[in-house]
């Protein structure tokens, strides 16, 4: 990692931005080189977003300086950014497919007099546009009728004028095809040739070794590491991502490994579903943690789903020791006894305006059925024991659960799954985003379920937390599992080696 | 009215219109819709009787839309019928279609509802029911039977409707006439029988049991069936304790007559082809300058 | 839970009083035909309707969801009974009818929010619009022309006393405890709440959805029924045109009154038939107060936004305010 390229199209200098809860960048330094294209990589939450905002003016800096080709910049929104040059091209087309080509071009940038648009002028500054990146598309058709990838390259030469000097694409390839992915790639480079830097974010390791000059990685609201691409190799650049050195908790478990002794009581065979994750095989043990780990979109997240029924397996067959096959629904799932608390707490975790009480007995009351109702008495029972159980720090049960922390949502999350007394859990992320503190007491408490009998499924971005935790690890990659490892062979260096593939 | 009825019905229009093929004259007719009771009532009495009058009635119905209406009488002045007749969605925005009908020389009858143009010749002449007659129609009933003194309570038609302010203020010029006739409540019931209930009770209420009220108007029939439901139930006797009068002349309310508990009501009449083809085919032999309304006559009947 | 309550009762309290002021034999009640009589009766008599359609709404929009269709549905239920009446059905038998054909409508609207995922607001909307035609359509059935009937059993429902009380006070308070045993001694009140709250969480947490959203809608159609039943008995003559004609105004308006909100995820049963009786209570307060009828809507809206102005928080803190600095200067 060393410093370079002396004339730099931006330069931020100790950003720091904070949301309430969670400190998104902490101190973070990026330098974008001239006429060079940049990765800017890091997991779910790690603040490329953020930084990103906070570059084009979307959000506003709690402290740091931005500077343009050496000027300091001060952008009120996005309009100024884009006034100075920078463009942005977000990951959801922000255009109406509806629409033709031509009017998607001319959307919001009619500066006509009076706001009345010419359509001729429209028309020719629009072809301009479009033989800036080369592309040769009808301006009449309607702009959904063509491919993501023209989208995509359609919103490009939208967000690009004669001015544009720095352009920002945010997972711009995340639904395109090869093939598509190759021809963005042109208009990519072309763009470069013409002095235009470009950031780019992608979760996709080899797009960022094919196309980038440079890499930065944020982890946790923190730069983890900088420098040229052709120089970072593929395990460092992983661990950087998802290493994490070792909590006093964690280093005192990673000693204590079992071997798989327990019964089988999940078993998946040839579980699957097009385009989310390959056809796997997966066998959990009564008493046994396993952990998930592989990169961002690697398809963590979607084996727990596929596992819980929350996303319906197009093939295989899901089998539950004494319950034979399962998996049809999350609420058959649950009766079976199984639980799953999902990665996105805000959005699939927690019912926001429910109390906390509520929250924890939902699952519970599901298994039990709607006529079975769990008595008021019993609910607070429930919710107190719970509270204290796993420290919720909340002043009643009564609390609207929006209101906690988010390590105390976690719990809350935590809490109502093991309300329903399953015999599996699955857990996504259990400590996304929670302080430390709270991430200790996850990881004690995970430990402690699995001793009392439970079988543990823990998907995790953290390589160490896997390590650390798990008596057994599957590794995920592209989509596809592609191993197992158990007992002395989990250390964080394997895993690497996994998930860099043949090639790292 | 069964399916089987209905279909005779418009078997029964449809040989008439082409046996009417060899008939004297064409006339175009733009309805406004089929909203309501009357007025479909009044679209199939002008297609059944237009044989009788020498007519072949070519009808358009436009749905409640001013734009359907305007694109059948354009229509009609392409075919070059002999007269044109509009029962009008709006007042507003005529002259232009108006004016296109008297270039091609065709006359033009309104029905029903009038409209607003600045030029009257645009038209021949209005042929409808006078709202304003039928209220002082109630009124002077009223009057007679009450010798002139008696306390009204009012169920209003939908506020703001023509026949609701019609009715309002024909009932109004024939009641101030008489020192000791007075309105003492009135509301909207939305020329609706729940409204008329609802607005009767209330009426009830505020009145002490209608203590000292003599008679009860309705702007319609449907109204006046709900008051008298309200009346039984609060234990008064309609028709008897309070006199009774409305419009419309429906059937339910000619069974509340003979029953006595309602005393009379001005018909709204939906057979008037009797009233609009002759004018029209007497102005169509040898044209002369007409009235620009020509009212039909409405008939108060009461119970024996 | 007692906060809540105060805004919507204050106002109900507010408008009484200003009631007695107009009108100083506003509270006199008495017997007459064997049935207590007076204003306040009338106002919880004619709150009926609404108060059902509305503890139905309570539970659709409990789930985020809205139904505009439900005077529609009364407009089908009521056409149902002019029509069975008329074929010679059995009069317990034709409530059967009245509320099967409501409960169909409420499926219906059901399975295109649930089922096929439509928006609510719009998959209401095309019930509600061709709702009331069908009613005409049902009308047709037996000639149309006079869709009056009589029935005993079901004016008694309607319009009937029993020991002076009008029977349909009886009637709502069986199906309000009915529908409050059924949302809150059994779990179908929290898996409403959860599913409104955030549909996704609670499929997450085992509870599906979906179907919690359709029995919501086939309970709001049954209870639109009822109201249809009860008005339509009440004047004896199935008028698909207009009866409840924007009951859906009233009855969404009475459940926000309540305290419930638009973007789901809480049932208030007890404080919307509070807001249906502040709404009643306005209506009939306007029709005795001798005002032109020209401004009946006018004054509805002016106290209906009073209303809820008194609930916001907000606007509380903002007027308390003002006055507060006025007060110190």
């Amino acid at each position: 990692m060393q410093k370079e390229t002396p004339q730099s199209a931006v330069t931020m200098r100790g950003i720091r931005k904070a949301f309430p809860g969670v400190q998104a960048l902490d101190d973070v330094d990026f330098d974008l080189g001239a006429s060079e294209i940049h990765a800017l990589l890091g997991e779910n939450g790690a603040g490329k977003s953020t930084l990103i905002k906070v570059l084009t003016g979307a959000l506003a800096r709690d402290g740091g300086e931005i500077a343009l080709q050496g000027q300091p910049v001060e952008f009120a929104s996005t309009g100024e950014a884009q006034a100075a040059g920078i463009s942005t091209v977000y990951q959801e087309v922000n255009l109406i497919p509806a629409m033709s080509v031509l009017q998607n071009l001319t959307l919001g940038k009619t500066g006509g007099r009076f706001g009345v648009i010419s359509w001729r002028r429209a028309r020719a500054q629009a072809q301009e546009k479009l033989d800036r990146l080369g592309l040769k598309v009808d301006l009449d058709r309607a702009l959904g009728s063509h491919s993501v990838a023209v989208q995509q390259m359609v919103a490009i030469a939208r967000a690009l004028d004669a001015e544009t000097r720095v352009l920002v694409l945010d997972e711009p390839t995340a639904s395109l095809d090869a093939q598509e992915t190759s021809a963005l790639f042109e208009v990519m480079r072309s763009l470069k040739e013409r002095g235009i830097s470009i950031v780019f974010i992608t979760h996709f390791l080899d797009q960022v070794y094919e196309i980038s000059d440079r890499l930065t990685v944020l982890r946790n609201g923190r730069k983890v590491g900088s420098g040229r691409t052709a120089e970072t190799g593929r395990q460092e650049l992983i661990a950087m991502m998802i290493g994490r050195e070792l909590g006093e908790v964690e280093a005192a478990f990673a000693g204590e490994r079992r071997a798989a002794e327990g019964e089988p009581v999940l078993t998946a065979r040839n579980v699957g579903r097009k385009r989310l994750l390959q056809p796997f095989d997966l066998e959990l043990r009564a008493g046994e943690a396993v952990g998930l780990s592989g990169l961002l979109g690697s398809g963590r997240t979607e084996m727990t789903k596929l596992l819980f029924g929350a996303i319906r397996p197009d093939s295989g067959t899901l089998e539950m020791r004494g319950k034979g096959r399962v998996g049809a629904s999350p609420g058959a799932s649950l009766e079976a006894g199984m639980a799953l608390c999902p990665e996105d707490r805000k959005a699939e975790g927690l019912v926001g305006e429910l109390s906390v009480r509520e929250n924890i007995v939902l699952s519970m009351q599901a298994k039990r059925g709607w006529l079975n109702r769990v008595s008021r008495a019993e609910q607070e029972k429930i919710a107190d024991e719970m509270i204290r159980a796993l420290a919720i720090a909340t002043p009643d049960a009564e609390k609207p659960v929006r209101q906690l922390s988010g390590g105390n949502q976690q719990k809350v999350v935590l809490a109502r799954a093991l309300a329903s007394q399953p015999r599996i859990l699955l857990l996504d992320e259990p400590t996304r985003g929670i302080d430390v503190g709270a991430h200790a007491e996850i990881l004690v408490l995970i430990r402690k379920l699995c001793a009392e009998g439970l079988a543990l499924l823990v998907a995790s971005s953290e390589i160490d937390e896997v390590v650390s935790s798990s008596d057994r690890v599957v590794v995920l990659r592209d989509r596809r599992k592609i191993g197992e490892i158990s007992g002395g062979e989990i250390t964080r260096d394997n895993i690497v080696t996994m998930i860099a593939g043949n090639d790292g | 009215m069964t399916f089987h009825k209905l279909f005779a019905a418009s078997l029964s229009c449809a040989l008439m219109s082409s046996a009417a093929l060899a008939a004297d004259y064409t006339i175009g007719f733009s309805q406004v819709g089929s909203e309501g009771d009357w007025r479909p009532a009044f679209s199939k009495n002008m297609q059944d009787e237009a044989g009788k009058y020498g007519v072949d009635l070519k009808f358009a119905n436009a749905q409640g839309k001013q734009e359907e209406q305007l694109r059948a009488v354009r229509a009609f002045i392409a075919q070059g019928v002999d007269a044109i007749i509009i029962a009008p969605v709006v007042v507003t925005g005529w002259e232009d279609v108006l004016e296109e009908a008297k270039d091609a020389e065709i006359p033009v009858f309104l029905v029903d509802r009038d409209v607003d143009v600045d030029d009257k010749s645009l038209y021949v002449t209005r042929i409808s029911a006078d709202f304003n007659l039928e209220g002082k129609l109630a009124g002077a009933w009223l009057a007679a039977e009450s010798l002139g003194n008696c306390k009204i309570v009012e169920m209003q038609g939908t506020t703001g409707s023509a026949p609701a302010i019609e009715r309002k203020s024909g009932f109004e010029a024939v009641i101030d006439q008489f020192p000791a006739m007075e309105i003492v409540a009135t509301q909207s019931g939305d020329f609706t029988t729940e409204g008329g209930k609802k607005v009767m009770e209330a009426f009830i209420k505020s009145t002490n049991n209608l203590d000292g009220i003599c008679a009860a108007f309705a702007h319609n029939d449907n109204m006046q069936l709900g008051a008298i439901q309200a009346m039984k139930e609060a234990g008064l006797k309609p028709g008897k304790d309070v006199l009774m009068v409305s419009v419309d002349y429906v059937p339910a309310i000619v069974d509340a007559m003979k029953a006595g508990d309602a005393n009379a009501s001005v018909e709204l009449r939906s057979a008037v082809a009797e009233f609009i083809y002759p004018v029209i085919t007497d102005y169509l032999e040898s044209p002369k300058d007409l009235d620009k309304w020509i009212v039909i006559p409405s008939d108060l009947h009461k119970a024996e | 839970m007692q906060s809540r309550a105060v805004w919507p009762l204050l106002a109900l309290a507010v408008i009484l009083i200003v009631d007695g002021i107009i009108s100083p034999n506003f509270y006199d009640i008495r017997i007459v035909e064997g049935r207590l009589f007076g204003n306040l009766i009338d106002i919880l008599y004619r709150a009926v309707p609404t108060a059902l359609v509305a503890l139905g709404m309570a539970v659709v929009i409990g789930t985020k969801g809205i139904d505009l269709s439900v005077g529609s549905i009364a407009a089908i239920s009521g056409a149902i009974i002019a029509w069975r009446i008329q074929a010679g059905d059995p009069h317990g038998l034709v409530l059967v009818w009245a509320l099967a054909a409501a409960a169909v409508c409420g499926a219906w609207n059901g399975a295109l929010v649930a089922g096929l995922g439509i928006q609510p607001i719009i998959a209401t909307l095309i019930l509600m619009v061709s709702g009331r035609g069908i009613g005409m359509m049902v009308n047709l059935f037996y000639g149309g022309t006079d869709p009056s009937f009589q029935s005993a059993f079901l004016q008694g429902l309607s319009t009937g006393s029993v020991l002076y009380v009008p029977t349909r006070l009886f009637v709502f308070t069986g199906l309000f405890l009915l529908l409050w045993v059924l949302i809150r001694r059994t779990a179908l009140g929290l898996f409403v709440e959860a599913t409104g709250g955030n549909a996704a969480a609670s499929n997450i947490a085992g509870v599906n959805a979906r179907l919690i959203a359709f029995v919501a809608y086939v309970i709001c159609g049954l209870m639109a029924g009822w109201a249809g039943v009860i008005l339509t008995a009440d004047t004896h003559t199935s008028d698909p045109v207009s009866v409840a004609l924007y009951i859906e105004l009233d009855a969404i308006l009475a459940v926000v009154i309540g305290g419930g909100s638009l973007a789901g995820g809480r049932i208030y049963l007890g404080m919307t038939v509070i807001g249906a009786l502040v709404i009643q209570t306005l209506t009939t307060s306007i029709l005795i107060s001798g005002l032109p009828p020209e401004y009946n809507l006018i004054i509805k809206a002016l106290v209906v936004l009073f209303v809820l102005v008194l609930q916001s928080d907000k606007a509380r803190q903002g007027i308390a305010a003002a006055l507060w600095r006025r007060v110190r200067q």
